[in-house]
């Protein structure tokens, strides 16, 4: 238990997706114009990332390793995120409209978010347990869902300001926004290791 | 022969995939560390994208339009593999270095970008040089942030000391100076083009490459509709 908070505290605060792995950037500047839109996307991410893990962690442990075919890892894990996404768009839209109306436009755009590819890959590379696995993919996710969404609300106030200098407006000032997000989040630094001592 | 020659330098400078589509941000972020690890990150991409761009030109009209893009991820996730695997055997410190980033190249969107958009509807040499072109545009932007954040940040360049009278700044290493730095060469070019080079192409549904299958979603979303 302490060990699966300490991990869903780094992967939120410290090792944050976003802000200091650089994992998922293009959707964190692409879709962070509105906070509607930020949450949706982070909450589909989230969501992804559970089930994708959910996923390759068996395939890893009990298929690819047996057989020694380890080295087909990348080939396997983004075809089975590419296919998982594609069903879960299909079951959703079909069972669950509500989730759908809410997270289904955002589905598509996941299959090539290197955040989930990366999630899956770290945590076989990390030799997380199954249920370690999934909480950190969980983690991640909500890690990325709040950079997203603090990033929404500092962008919604960017777009409407006329002080920016005309070569920084667009993605120069957007980009030295998040690098200083990026740094108060770097102040979490040493939060993990104060939890339980 | 002129167009060939266009074809291969589009990429290099009046359309470089970082600086000016703004295209594979998070490899440009993640790796730029040190000037060789962002020429090591750059040349597996030369090789993956100019192979890739090859193979799916060949295979255009073999492979039905409805699953286009899982046919490309698989071609491209196959030479993913090869590079990875012959940098571990051949180069285990960039490997090592460059780590997670290596398998994620499949998934960057330079790549999956250039099959989509140029690959599939031209001719194996015209995609060749395009793939070439890209790559090295890659490579070049890649190696640039990596120089400037590894001189201010370490005071070394490609991993040789540079004088000792500058107190390197750690901060241009991590997280928050890689997003400044690429700031500062994005603002440097729109202000050096007066705003022209960038203009539109701001991150955002124009340059996805994913369009084609979204259909331009997250653009209808954004726009509140």
């Amino acid at each position: 238990m302490e060990q699966i908070i300490i991990i869903m505290m780094s992967v939120i605060l410290v090792d944050n997706f976003v802000l200091s792995q650089f994992l998922g950037v293009c959707p964190f500047l692409g879709v962070s114009k509105k906070l509607d839109s930020a949450r949706g996307m982070g909450m589909a991410v989230t969501f992804v990332m559970t089930l994708a893990t959910a996923a390759t962690w068996p395939i890893q442990n009990f298929l690819l390793e047996p057989y020694g075919i380890g080295y087909l890892q990348t080939l396997v894990f983004i075809l089975v995120i590419a296919s998982l996404v594609q069903l879960v768009e299909v079951v959703l839209k079909k069972h669950v409209p509500t989730l759908y109306k809410s997270l289904g436009i955002f589905l598509p755009l996941i299959t090539t978010n290197c955040a989930v590819l990366a999630v899956t890959i770290m945590n076989i590379d990390e030799g997380y347990t199954y249920a370690q696995a999934i909480f950190n993919a969980l983690g991640a996710g909500l890690g990325f869902l709040l950079a997203m969404v603090l990033f929404a609300g500092l962008r919604q106030k960017l777009e409407d300001s006329k002080m920016v200098p005309a070569p920084f407006r667009g993605i120069p000032i957007t980009l030295i926004t998040a690098s200083i997000l990026s740094l108060s989040f770097m102040g979490f630094g040493g939060i993990v290791d104060g939890i339980f001592a | 022969m002129k167009d060939k020659m266009t074809i291969f330098t589009k990429g290099i400078i009046k359309e470089n995939p970082v600086l000016v589509l703004l295209l594979g941000m998070c490899p440009t972020l993640a790796v730029t560390t040190s000037a060789i690890n962002g020429l090591g990150m750059g040349l597996s991409v030369i090789v993956v994208l100019t192979c890739s761009n090859i193979v799916i030109s060949l295979l255009k009209k073999a492979i039905p339009g409805k699953v286009r893009v899982p046919g490309y991820i698989v071609v491209i996730a196959g030479f993913v593999t090869v590079v990875q695997l012959l940098l571990k055997a051949y180069l285990p410190e960039l490997d090592e270095s460059l780590g997670l980033f290596i398998p994620l190249i499949v998934v960057n969107c330079i790549i999956l970008g250039r099959a989509e958009m140029f690959a599939s509807k031209n001719p194996i040499v015209d995609s060749m040089l395009d793939g070439l072109g890209m790559g090295i545009g890659f490579t070049m932007a890649l190696g640039l942030i990596g120089l400037i954040r590894e001189f201010f940040g370490a005071g070394t360049a490609f991993g040789i000391q540079l004088g000792t009278e500058i107190t390197p700044m750690g901060i241009f290493m991590l997280a928050p100076g890689g997003f400044f730095v690429l700031a500062m060469i994005i603002a440097l070019i729109n202000w050096l083009s007066k705003g022209r080079a960038i203009k539109k192409k701001e991150i955002g549904c124009d340059v996805c490459p994913m369009i084609g299958t979204c259909s331009g979603i997250c653009e209808k979303e954004e726009a509140g509709a």
